[in-house]
Formats: C-alpha cells, sequence, structure tokens
C-alpha cells in the first residue's frame, strides 16, 4: 500500500496528569481520498481523535502524521465542521463561506485582488448543496438544515486535503440527515478528499465510509475495523437492503458490548 | 390600528416626560413648596430661559471635558477588555484588580487629580475616564472569552493565528456587548466630570451650580441638573442609533426599524 496520508502510531493522550487517558493506543492508517468513520459511545474519545488528527493537540505518546509529515501544530490544510454549525451572525451566508479563503494561503494574500472570483466559487459551492437564493441572507435566517449546508460549504471551499466532520448531521431531523448525506457523498465523489467523520449513528457511518472504525468507551481504543465493501456510488436505497443491515448489525454488537463493560 | 401602536410608543417617551413635568409642578403648587427648597418646573425652565448665555457658556467646558474623557475611556476601555478577554492568565491576574478599583468612589480621586493637576479640566476629564473605562472593559472581555471553543477550532486548523481569531471573530462578536456598554459609559461620564467640576473647577455645569448654590438660586441649580440630563440622553441615543446600525445582526434585524 502507498504511504498512508494520516498515520497514527501508537497514540495515546491525557488531558492532563490526573484524568487519565482519553484515547490509548490508537494505530491507524488513512490513504489519501479514504473515508473513514469513527463510531462509538458517547465520551469515547472520538472528539479527541479530532483534535490530534489536526494538529490542536499534541499526542502524549506515540506519533501522528499527516500528508507525510510529523504533525507538531495546528494543520493548515483542514477543513473542520461540528454538530453546531457555527456560522458567524454578522456575516452573510456567502461571507461566511469566504472566511477560510481569508486565513488560508495562497487565498489570503490575493484576497482583495480576487474577490470577485471566489465569490463566484462560494456561489457554486452553495449551488451544489442547494442553496442558491441564500447566499446573503444572514444564517439566523436560514433553518438548521441550511445552516449545516453552510457549514459543510465553509468547510470545503479552500479545496482542503482533509475534512473533518464532528458528528456534523446530529442535530438535524432525520430525513435532512438523509438528504445531507447524499450531498457530501456526491461532494466526496466529486472531489475525493480524504474524510474522518465522527459520529454515532451507525447507518450514517456504514452509508458513507470506506472504513469504519470502533472505539471502546473511555480510555478510548480501537476494537474493531471494518472495510464497508458496498458498490460506489451508493444509492440511499441501499441502506433498506440485507447486506447493508447485516453490516449495521455487526457494528452495532461492537458497540453494545463495549456498553456493557 | 398597527399604525396607530406604533405612533403611540413612539410618542410614549414624550408624553411620561409631560406627565413628570405636570406632576411636579402640581406637587410644589399645591403643596406650596418655598422655591428655595423644591422650585418648580416652570420656575425651573425659566431660570434655564433668564440665564440661557452663561449655561451655554458653561455647557460647552462641560460637554467636551466628558467627551474627551469618554474617548480616552473607549481607548484603554477597549485595550484592556482585549488584554483581559484574551488570556486567561491576565484574566485571572487583573479582573480582581480591576474589581478592587471599580469599587473606589470616583469622586475620591477628584482631591487627588486636583493635587496632581491643578484646578481646571485636567482633573475632570479624567474623573470622567476613570468613571467610564470599566463597563466597556469588563464588556469586551466578556465577548472575547466566552468564543465558541469549535469555532476557534475551525479556525486555528485552518491556521489563523490569535491575531486574526481576534480580529475576524472575537471583536466582531463583542460588538454587541460594546455598544450595549458604552450606553452605560457615556452617562457615567456625565457623572464624572461634573462631580470633578463641583468640587474644583474654573468653568462646567458643575462649577456653575456650585456657584448658585452658594447665592441660593436653587432654580438655576435645577436649569443646571436639566442641561446634564439633556446632554446624557441625547448622546445616549447617539450611541443606540449607532449600535442598530452596527450590529443590528445581534437582535435577528428585528429592531432594524425602531
Amino acid at each position: 500500500m502507498a504511504q498512508a496520508f494520516v498515520d497514527f502510531h501508537r497514540v495515546y493522550l491525557a488531558y492532563d496528569e490526573t484524568s487519565g487517558n482519553a484515547v490509548e493506543d490508537i494505530t491507524l492508517q488513512i490513504h489519501a481520498g479514504e473515508f473513514i468513520a469513527i463510531v462509538g459511545p458517547s465520551g469515547c474519545g472520538k472528539s479527541t481523535f479530532m483534535k490530534l488528527c489536526t494538529g490542536l493537540r499534541p499526542p502524549s505518546q506515540g506519533t501522528v502524521a499527516v500528508d507525510g509529515r510529523h504533525v507538531s501544530g495546528p494543520l493548515k490544510i483542514v477543513g473542520m465542521a461540528f454538530q453546531a454549525p457555527n456560522l458567524l451572525p454578522w456575516r452573510t451566508t456567502l461571507d461566511n463561506v469566504l472566511l477560510p479563503l481569508e486565513i488560508v494561503e495562497p487565498y489570503k494574500a490575493s484576497f482583495k485582488a480576487k474577490r470577485v472570483e471566489y465569490a463566484e466559487r462560494a456561489r457554486s459551492i452553495l449551488k451544489t448543496v442547494g442553496l442558491q437564493g441564500n447566499e446573503d441572507k444572514f444564517p439566523w435566517q436560514l433553518s438548521g438544515g441550511m445552516q449545516q449546508r453552510a457549514s459543510i460549504c465553509r468547510a470545503l471551499i479552500h479545496q482542503p486535503k482533509l475534512l473533518m466532520l464532528d458528528e456534523p448531521f446530529g442535530a438535524l431531523d432525520a430525513f435532512t440527515r438523509e438528504e445531507l448525506w447524499c450531498v457530501l457523498r456526491d461532494l466526496w465523489q466529486a472531489q475525493r478528499f480524504t474524510v474522518v467523520l465522527v459520529t454515532h449513528d451507525l447507518r450514517e457511518a456504514v452509508f458513507l465510509a470506506d472504513t469504519v472504525y470502533c472505539m471502546s468507551k473511555r480510555p478510548g481504543r480501537i476494537i474493531a475495523r471494518r472495510t464497508i465493501d458496498l458498490v460506489r456510488p451508493r444509492d440511499l436505497e441501499i441502506t433498506y437492503e440485507d447486506h447493508f443491515t447485516a453490516i449495521v448489525h455487526e457494528l452495532r454488537e461492537h458497540i453494545g458490548r463495549v456498553r456493557k463493560t | 390600528m398597527a399604525m396607530k401602536r406604533r405612533t403611540i410608543d413612539r410618542w410614549a417617551p414624550w408624553m411620561f416626560l409631560g406627565a413628570l413635568l405636570l406632576g411636579w409642578e402640581l406637587v410644589v403648587r399645591v403643596f406650596g413648596i418655598d422655591e428655595f427648597v423644591l422650585p418648580s418646573a416652570t420656575a425651573s425652565f425659566m431660570a434655564l430661559y433668564n440665564n440661557f448665555g452663561p449655561i451655554m457658556y458653561n455647557t460647552w467646558p462641560t460637554f467636551w471635558t466628558t467627551m474627551v474623557g469618554f474617548g480616552l475611556g473607549i481607548v484603554v476601555g477597549v485595550a484592556l477588555g482585549v488584554i483581559i478577554g484574551s488570556s486567561r492568565f491576565m484574566y485571572n491576574g487583573l479582573y480582581p484588580l480591576l474589581v478592587a478599583f471599580n469599587a473606589i468612589p470616583k469622586a475620591a480621586f477628584v482631591p487627588i487629580l486636583v493635587v496632581w493637576f491643578g484646578i481646571g479640566v485636567v482633573p475632570a476629564t479624567l474623573t470622567a475616564f476613570l468613571i467610564c473605562f470599566f463597563p466597556i472593559t469588563v464588556n469586551i472581555a466578556t465577548g472575547l472569552a466566552t468564543i465558541e471553543p469549535e469555532l476557534e477550532d475551525v479556525l486555528r486548523a485552518l491556521g489563523a493565528s490569535r491575531i486574526e481569531v481576534l480580529r475576524k471573530v472575537g471583536l466582531p462578536r463583542s460588538m454587541p456587548l460594546f455598544f450595549a456598554s458604552l450606553k452605560i459609559a457615556i452617562t457615567l461620564a456625565f457623572v464624572g466630570s461634573v462631580v470633578s467640576e463641583l468640587a474644583a473647577s474654573n468653568s462646567g455645569i458643575g462649577q456653575l451650580m456650585l456657584s448658585a448654590a452658594s447665592t441660593m438660586r436653587v432654580p438655576l441649580m435645577f436649569a443646571g441638573l436639566i442641561v446634564i440630563s439633556v446632554m446624557a440622553t441625547v448622546m445616549y441615543q447617539v450611541f443606540a442609533v449607532l449600535e442598530r446600525r452596527m450590529t443590528g445582526w445581534a437582535t435577528r434585524g428585528m429592531d432594524a426599524h425602531g
């Protein structure tokens, strides 16, 4: 296998000396363009994994490498979206999506000069998630699902190599959630960035990911790795097929076992 | 009907002001209160009218010493707020000191300032400044200290520096609190400058009231109070309008036409 894009080697993290490890002995490889999902009971260190992967937290032990380089500080190539859309209420939807371009090089240097071009790019990405016509509205004038779409656009506008999603659909109703699965699927299918999706929704993980990792409860360890061999492009219909359900069941058993202990 | 409702809302402050003045006038007349104790509303406004020249002459120094003190208060208040709000160490270290400082009655500083700078506009300006920077500092610091951690993560994962996080998120999101604090600070600044003028000054409304008191011209003293109150209210309104223009997003556009 070619060199992994994200490489965790025996990583431990304790936030402080008294609280014990948040995650333990994490070893995994994600290759470029892979879509992985991390599932586990709440409080299992899924978000800690995100912090380690983006360099927001250094590991207590072990090494994290991304794109062939050892991670020692915050990476500058990551797009992130969380359960809360976290849009800035004083900016229009368009300006919210443009925010990363004001911060990340090489866009930052040319932001003023190329603003029109970048705004055009933002409009087109907003269009792909079905938000055309809402560019000049403020976030608080949008529904929760629309805000989350805009939040994903913001995470992708600078064409990051790595997209980190921390339960991005957790606060949405079931219909909107499935709709946004498809939005994410299409974006990924078209651009093939690497995705780390943290979720507690097993169907979501199986539908979207190439590989699903199950974590134990705190201190979080990886207890199972499951390759999802469903053919792509996947249609929402497959979530009702037996094969799909079988995989979800299998993962459910892993989670069930760690919850009992 | 909706139209009428809004018209009534708009005139409500004036109706209450009218009622207050009428009540004041009636109380004085009905109970036959002596002018040396409580002059009537008409007597106070007559004093304002008859002494309009000297009052205006003294209004100007009060106004500009207040505004200079207020300006200093904004600069220092914002700077301190940014320092305290963006570092936990500074927050823990400086905040208690500021609280302790704020508890000192600012009138107590006036004699010290007079010793240092002599009688005149400097003590008035500085008293206005000392009394008004605290609310600005507290509000800016609160705004900065309460940035959603996830939002900070989003920006830091893009490689944003602390300064960028401050500029793109911290300061804009503190703006509603900042403007709210300005409305408090401007009225406090008037308190500061007038208190200082009452103690040691050659000009200003405070000084005018002091000299009116020495000759028992109580209606003129009330005229002075009215002038201060009008100035402070006008400035308050200026900042209220500014606030609505700058931070309409904070009220979700509800009072954009208010």
